[in-house]
């Protein structure tokens, strides 16, 4: 039994020891011997989640920096979710495409342990150490087919972009402390409600950086510029990754600072978030329209929805933070599948990534098409999937908040998002059988994990109560 | 709740057996006519049971029949409700009517992915028997974006040259007016809250006993209104429809003439005038405007095109501005005269649709010039055309008079400058059937193409026969619907009096003032919003 001050960083741990044991495992194993090194992450990934649900309602609590609420736990469980879901995709592709296992998968479970640390993290230097840690591990995964110049480019330029954002961040850090002299979040919290009047400068300086910071993570207009480049270069598989696990760890750390730590300055960053929502659900959905690469009309998708994110912070009421939690999870498993679906349609030598290369696919390959038709249009938020009550819920939200502009923008980008959508449907369905020889079958572990990840769609699409119900509780335990 | 859930079985049997469509071994297409027998029993039963239906109905009950209700997501006041009265109980029947016919026309004329064809048939008649059962706004939305997929892959997959450009065109234009809709379902939930003391509702019958202020009135019916009228299509808001009437398939055309353009007038109908009746009064006028103008437009329109579909489908933009024109005059005549309609036009333009597929299955092409004197050839499939021709016309004794009758004695009633207007357009589209009709159905055989046409066939019979038949006894015997609509209609008109649209003008001043109309402090006339409402977290 371990101290009672470690029990709030256990679920971490099981991830971190998870993927030491795979860099093991791959390092004493015979050449040529295969091992399930992506079984024993898998294994890891389950000792997180089921120690999470046990301390699921305790609010353990370690060293001061670190408190496992419900929030929290909550987004480490889609964390996990995500992590294992990723693994079950990645199996047959790390084969097909030569990447190193027992890497990829040490640095997928690392990067989620950091993600992890960062959801429960109650103090700047931490969250900024969690940052680090999943942004490394991303760094890396990026650039991990090293013979390609694109992935190569991509990692590149994301990490010296990503260094950047995070020296702001930093310099954030130390404005904060040279105001309050504490980083924890709390202290932070009561010196800003103890302040009276208007917010003095440097605070705002200091608020300003860390914004920065995390706008960058969730690819926020104008900080966006690395997301369309770093998504494009990396193997597919890890752009499914970053582009949910990223969003729901920086989400989750955002939506702790601002809404707890610098709630009482409201009135001052709440006009600069809606600017960014607005810019970023509109350049997302403009941009994607452009595009006739699917992966980065998926980027440019998922920057839209980090716009739509950022409305549920703005609007800010108990509907608005569930939603968060709501939408994180559903956009998850929906963008996570559709990039497992394009990475398991290529091959090697051809990846399947322009619009082209979709024409007729549904006779080919009827039962993906299918599977990417869902997701999609859950992305575009159709019922009955899970999309559309994540949309739902956080245009509530914003109607509730008295946000109507945020809510008709972010609909009506919506509907132009419709449309790069249906794009890929229209190749696939609509533009004629294109002759060519069979197309290998999906994988069995890719398969399953794509037919579950579809069932929870329609599941959440048509009786979302239980998860609306457990984000709008779960939430409550952070304020 | 029944003991039967009636209405719940009406929208999953569909439903659940497109489903088991699915599961029907079928890659090369071996067993397309059994999957087509399958999913045509299916739709069969399913139209018996909008029958029984009919059969169980109360007549004299202005209720809401039938109800179902469980809490669906009990937090935000959203529940499963589900309910049918005199207006929707007919849009049911005639949507259980048409799919079978829609499926049988399509016997021969589709043959590509007919597994995938008939799943997508089923799926959506679920969905649009959903829309008319819904009593609950968010199900009504999720109801009515769901029934766009099916209808985007019927035009998209099995539509003709530009289905492509036409389905697109189609899903985009009805979103784009339905999130605004979502917006003012949204706020009209919260306004609930803030008038009852914080329970969010989306409970048909729970908004309708709220009073929504007038500057809220003004730009929700907007909403809905945009909504609505993009479906109808109301002018200008109609240019998607010649395209997807054009490029769909017939058994999509007549889905969509038949049943999804009355889901714009049933929304009209149900929820934008009864929810916000002082904003609908004070909007008539406009509307009203707008669907005469759509009246003489679509039937000039008509006249001039060379193609027998598109001429429908413009006949449409005409036939459903007296729909809508009859709602505005928001009395009883007009209101039966709109609903009477709706049914009418769905029996005589399915029917044209069909006729027009027929034809089009056998020459491939659908342009006026290409035929002439097919009476010679045909006989028996000119015979048919002749009455859905005339019943289009609204010749009396067939369907179409009642409800132009009925619609034009109403709109006299509330306002004569109007139904004057629109009684040219009865003129108009007599001319223009007519001429189409004597330009492709008389005279020489000229076109030697047309020499060898084969006439109907027992299918085509079977597909054609029930909508004769419909026509003549909607035409004869209008009591047989008017009846039990009365009720329900009654209390919408009840409603729709005390409407007061000389208040709304104030609120629609206050706006133009440059006051913002939302949630303006001043205008509020619930109280305030309250501190524990469940999401007044900040």
């Amino acid at each position: 039994m371990m101290s009672p001050a470690l029990n709030a960083v256990i679920p971490v741990i099981c991830v971190v020891l998870a993927g030491l044991t795979c860099m093991l495992a791959e390092a004493f194993r015979e050449r040529g011997e295969r091992l399930p090194i992506g079984g024993l992450g898998i294994i890891g990934l389950v000792g997180a989640a089921i120690s999470s649900v046990l301390l699921w309602g305790r609010r353990a609590e370690s060293f001061g920096v670190v408190v496992a609420d419900d929030f929290g736990l909550f987004v480490g469980l889609v964390l996990i979710i995500i992590g294992i879901l990723t693994i079950a995709f990645s199996s047959s592709l790390i084969e097909r495409d030569k990447l190193p296992q027992g890497e990829y998968y040490a640095l997928v479970l690392f990067a989620i342990s950091g993600m992890m640390l960062m959801a429960i993290a109650t103090d700047l230097v931490i969250i900024f150490l969690a940052l680090e840690v999943f942004s490394l591990s991303i760094y890396v995964l990026t650039g991990l087919r090293r013979e390609s110049f694109a992935s190569t480019e991509a990692a590149f330029k994301y990490f010296l972009l990503g260094g950047f954002s995070s020296a702001f961040f930093l310099y954030g850090i130390a404005f904060m402390y040279g105001i309050v002299h504490s980083t924890r979040l709390d202290r932070i919290g009561a010196a800003m409600a103890a302040q009276s009047g208007a917010a003095s400068p440097l605070v705002l300086v200091a608020m300003g950086l860390l914004l920065v910071g995390f706008a960058f993570k969730v690819s926020a207009v104008p900080f966006h510029m690395w997301t369309p480049d770093a998504y494009e270069g990396a193997p597919t598989i890890v752009t499914g990754f970053m582009s949910t696990a990223v969003k729901a760890a920086a989400f989750a750390a955002f939506a702790r600072v601002f809404l707890s730590a610098l709630e009482p300055l409201r009135a001052d960053w709440v006009p600069v978030v809606w600017v960014l929502a607005i810019c970023t659900m509109i350049l997302g959905t403009v941009v994607g329209v452009a595009q006739t690469n699917v992966k980065r009309m998926l980027a440019y998708s998922s920057i839209a929805h980090g716009g739509y994110l950022l409305v549920a912070l703005v609007a800010g009421n108990s509907a608005g933070k569930a939603s968060i939690l709501f939408y994180v999870l559903v956009y998850a498993i929906t963008n996570l599948g559709a990039f497992a679906v394009i990475a398991l349609l290529g091959t090697r030598d051809k990846p399947v990534e322009q619009l082209d290369d979709y024409k007729g696919l549904w006779y080919s390959r009827p039962i993906a098409s299918f599977m990417l038709t869902v997701f999609l249009l859950s992305l575009g938020g159709f019922p009955p999937t899970a999309g559309f009550v994540a949309k739902w819920y956080v245009f509530t939200a914003a109607v509730t908040a008295g946000e109507y502009t945020l809510a008709i923008v972010g609909l009506l980008t919506s509907v132009v998002s419709v449309f790069f959508y249906l794009r890929v449907v229209v190749m696939m369905y609509m533009s004629g059988r294109v002759e060519g020889e069979a197309a290998p079958p999906l994988p069995r572990t890719a398969l399953a994990a794509l037919v579950v990840s579809v069932a929870v769609l329609f599941y959440l699409g048509v009786l979302p109560t239980r998860l609306l119900n457990l984000a709008a509780s779960s939430i409550s335990t952070i304020f | 709740m029944a003991i039967v859930p009636m209405l719940s079985l009406l929208i999953a049997l569909p439903l659940v057996g497109a489903v088991l469509l699915l599961l029907i071994r079928n890659r090369e297409g071996e067993r397309d006519r059994f999957v087509h027998w399958v999913a045509l029993g299916i739709s069969i039963v399913e139209f018996v049971g909008t029958l029984w239906l009919w059969t169980g109905f109360d007549p004299r009950s202005a209720d809401f029949q039938f109800v179902e209700r469980v809490d669906w997501i009990p937090s935000f006041g959203i529940q499963y409700a589900l309910g049918v009265d005199g207006i929707s109980l007919f849009l049911v029947v005639l949507t259980g009517f048409l799919t079978p016919l829609a499926l049988l026309c399509s016997w021969e004329s589709v043959h590509k992915k007919v597994k995938e064809f008939c799943f997508f048939m089923l799926v959506l008649e679920s969905a649009m028997i959903g829309v008319f059962l819904s009593l609950d706004m968010f199900l009504f939305y999720v109801f009515w974006d769901a029934m766009l997929i099916p209808m985007y892959f019927l035009i998209g997959v099995w539509g003709y040259d530009r289905r492509i450009y036409a389905a697109v065109k189609f899903i985009l234009y009805t979103m784009a007016g339905s999130v605004l809709m979502l917006v003012a379902i949204l706020g009209l939930a919260y306004t609930h809250a803030v008038a009852t003391g914080g329970s969010y509702s989306f409970s048909y019958e729970a908004l309708l006993q709220i009073t929504v202020p007038h500057h809220l009135q003004f730009w929700f019916f907007l909403a809905f209104a945009l909504a609505f009228a993009i479906k109808v299509p109301l002018f200008p808001f109609h240019t998607w429809l010649p395209d997807a009437h054009v490029e769909a398939p017939t058994a999509g055309s007549v889905i969509l003439a038949g049943v999804l353009l009355k889901m714009g007038t049933y929304g009209l109908l149900r929820f934008a005038f009864p929810l916000f009746p002082d904003a609908a009064a004070y909007f008539a006028p406009y509307l009203a405007t707008l669907a005469v103008i759509g009246i003489v437009y679509g039937a000039l329109v008509s006249m001039v095109q060379p193609d027998m579909k598109k001429l429908v489908a413009y006949s449409s933009v005409s036939h459903l501005g007296f729909v809508v024109l009859g709602l505005c005059a928001m009395n009883v005549q007009g209101l039966q005269g709109s609903v009477y309609q709706m049914l009418s036009h769905g029996v005589s333009t399915g029917g044209l649709f069909l006729i027009v597929g027929m034809l089009s299955d056998r020459r491939h092409t659908r342009l006026i010039s290409e035929f002439g004197g097919l009476k010679h050839v045909m006989p028996k499939l000119v015979a048919a055309f002749f009455v859905i021709t005339l019943s289009s016309i609204g010749l009396p004794g067939l369907n179409g008079f009642v409800g132009e009758f009925l619609i034009l004695l109403g709109a006299f009633r509330w306002d004569p400058r109007f139904a004057t207007v629109a009684a040219t357009g009865v003129i108009l589209s007599a001319v223009y059937m007519l001429w189409m009709f004597q330009r492709v159905n008389y005279g020489d055989v000229t076109n030697p193409k047309n020499k060898g046409l084969k006439d109907l066939s027992v299918r085509e019979r079977w597909v054609i026969t029930p909508i004769i038949a419909m026509a003549i006894v909607m035409g004869v015997a209008p009591s047989v619907f008017l009846n039990p609509m009365r009720p329900a209609i009654d209390r919408v008109v009840a409603r729709m009096a005390e409407a007061q649209p000389a208040r709304m003008v104030r609120a629609a001043g206050a706006s133009q003032k440059g006051v913002g109309p939302i949630f303006s402090k001043t205008e509020r006339t619930g109280p305030t919003p309250i501190s524990h409402a469940p999401f007044s977290g900040r």
